[in-house]
């Protein structure tokens, strides 16, 4: 019993995984920009909704309603202030301006916020749980769970099946081509972006309540959320999930041998993945 | 028909290579002349030099842009005080050591990030480091996370203290310096001419006969090596191992790349003036600590997006100035 707890705890845990990796996904699919700040983003808008939290009393999932949007826009001036000035074919000028705004977000935060570790109080949210089957349940961890799938029901419905996923795809396969039948590459890469971050902004609240953080987690997100993409295969927004889950599990039973072991169990179960299948298990674009 | 000759240098580079030899010699006798502190930054000088020189070489030429190569210094420094510990190794002899077990180590890692492609590979690299980092604190006999100092009777057989602090020295500029020579004869060698056709283009080249995935594996490997022994150069002048310290992404790559970008990429000369541009800048600036660094990564940020070839290349393009040239002029004479 014992191990399917450690399991299921650890597939609810891979839906936070997949919230941190849709985001990557999307706009890697979009315009190959493989953001650096990505972590540093997801821990911004838990800054970003402590602050909202405490302007409004707002409990932390209601924040979402301000902390999208903020995020979102925050997502659409930082594509189009600068990170459209780095996308041009060669792989140096976006890897490395995405890296310098890492550190700027990880020490601006620093400068402002301390070093402190902070949490967001999310209620009876945080302990309530269910019984089903003799397994407990926590409430958080299924609502977590529940979020990423919506999301990415929702993004690949986007993605799919409207005027602006069809100019995400456009752009994605020929930018030039797309241009000539009159899309602005720049506009649409900039929606891409605050898709993403809007995105972001979810999985930085979930991360808020779930555990502490301070100014320096995001570089851990970011790798939790690569590692999530890569076991998933490139390009597949439902295969984010199974890579969070395959995460969330091989930690999970880590942590059950030793807590020592918990992270350095996910890098090596994705490392496994990367030496059998290196496209990852549901590739759908190359890199 | 106009006469013409073909030459490697230039007036400036002949200067620019007179002025390397007289400094260093004139540094090899620092411990003679200069202060202890002098001594230490100096050598930390040299170091960062190295590593720049060193994370130019994959990324300014094979467009291997890794930010794990703190996996290798921490491998480095770990590794010689393994040898150190428990072997009873000289710490000097420690060192080339660590560098050829970094390099056997780098085989099969390369083998395994080298399946992501691009910038992919950077973070799969970060990975890597991360997975060196969190098995160094689980090493209970190094101290486990807390890390471990050089024991007194270690640091001993280097010597008394200006002895110790003089073959240190020695080492950093050895290093430094060695480094710096071995790109620059890397770079005019067949070889070098490969590494700049891959920089130039990897499809040309590859439809000239370069085999582009052999020549970035052994680039990989030997960087990986030279590296580990900064490393172990790193843990000899701290005297103490840590995972956190000795696997920081901040300190040994972070500060490497805005080295290099801010310098210029794809040129030797760009990290020089990167590393002089750094400690200039960590002089006046270091008291501000955070601000510091948010500075750092703006200046690295309007670089790249304003010269992208960063100070060195911006003005070698303007005015053609090349100290360490590495390709032929033809001068016409009618």
């Amino acid at each position: 019993m014992d191990l399917v707890n450690i399991i299921l705890q650890g597939v609810l845990v891979g839906g936070l995984y997949a919230l941190f990796a849709a985001g990557l996904s999307l706009i890697f699919g979009v315009m190959r920009l493989v953001n650096i700040a990505h972590g540093d983003l997801i821990v911004l808008a838990a800054y970003t909704a402590m602050e909202v939290i405490k302007l409004t009393s707002l409990p932390p999932l209601a924040a979402l309603v301000f902390v999208v949007p903020l995020m979102a826009a925050f997502g659409y001036a930082l594509q189009r202030g600068i990170l459209n000035r780095t996308l041009g074919g060669d792989l140096l000028p976006p890897l490395l301006v995405s890296f310098g705004l890492s550190v700027i977000l990880q020490n601006g935060l620093l400068a402002v916020f301390t070093a402190d570790s902070r949490k967001l109080d999310a209620g009876v949210l945080e302990t309530a749980s269910v019984t089903v089957g003799g397994l407990s349940i926590g409430l958080l961890p299924a609502l977590m769970f529940a979020t990423a799938v919506a999301v990415i029901a929702a993004l690949q419905f986007m993605f799919y099946k409207t005027a602006l996923g069809r100019a995400f795809r456009a752009t994605s396969d020929d930018a030039e081509i797309a241009e000539l039948m009159g899309l602005d590459r720049r506009r649409v890469y900039a929606w891409a972006m605050a898709l993403c971050l809007g995105v972001v902004a979810i999985a930085g609240v979930f991360l808020a309540i779930r555990s502490n953080f301070d100014p320096f987690m995001g570089p851990g997100r970011l790798i939790f959320g690569f590692e999530a993409v890569i076991i998933g295969g490139l390009g597949n927004l439902w295969g984010t999930l199974v890579g969070g889950v395959i995460l969330g599990v091989a930690q999970g039973l880590g942590a059950a041998i030793d807590p020592g072991w918990q992270i350095l169990a996910g890098h090596v179960a994705f490392l496994l993945i990367l030496a059998v299948k290196p496209r990852g298990l549901f590739p759908r674009m190359d890199g | 028909m106009t006469q013409f000759s073909i030459s490697r240098s230039t007036l400036a580079s002949r200067i620019a290579g007179l002025v390397a030899l007289g400094l260093f010699a004139v540094l090899a006798a620092a411990p003679w002349w200069a202060s202890s502190s002098f001594l230490h930054l100096a050598g930390e000088f040299a170091v960062y030099l190295a590593l720049a020189t060193l994370w130019n070489l994959l990324a300014g030429y094979t467009g291997l842009v890794s930010v794990g190569q703190q996996a290798y210094v921490g491998l480095g420094g770990y590794i010689t005080f393994s040898l150190a510990l428990f072997f009873g190794v000289h710490p000097l002899l420690a060192i080339p050591l660590a560098g050829l077990v970094a390099a056997l180590v780098a085989v099969p890692v390369a083998a395994l990030v080298f399946r992501l492609a691009g910038a992919y590979f950077a973070i799969g690299s970060w990975v890597m480091a991360e997975v060196f980092r969190l098995i160094a604190a689980q090493a209970t006999a190094l101290g486990g996370g807390s890390g471990i100092s050089l024991p007194v009777t270690v640091t001993k057989a280097l010597g008394a203290k200006w002895l110790r602090e003089a073959s240190i020295f020695w080492l950093a500029l050895a290093l430094g310096a060695g480094c710096l020579a071995l790109v620059y004869a890397l770079l005019r060698s067949r070889i070098g001419l490969a590494l700049t056709a891959i920089r130039d283009s990897e499809v040309a080249s590859t439809s000239l006969g370069i085999r582009i995935g052999r020549v970035k594996h052994a680039l990989y490997v030997v960087v990986a090596g030279l590296t580990a022994m900064i490393g172990a150069l790193i843990s000899l002048q701290k005297l103490r191992v840590s995972p956190d310290a000795a696997f920081s992404v901040n300190d040994w790559t972070a500060f490497v790349i805005f080295i290099v970008v801010i310098g210029g990429i794809g040129t030797i000369e760009g990290p020089i003036i990167g590393t002089i541009v750094y400690f200039l800048l960590r002089e006046f600036l270091a008291d501000f600590g955070t601000l510091y660094l948010l500075f750092l990564g703006t200046l690295a940020i309007v670089v790249m997006l304003a010269a992208p070839k960063g100070l060195w290349g911006y003005a070698a393009e303007r005015f053609g100035w090349s100290l360490f040239p590495v390709g032929y002029r033809i001068t016409f004479k009618d």
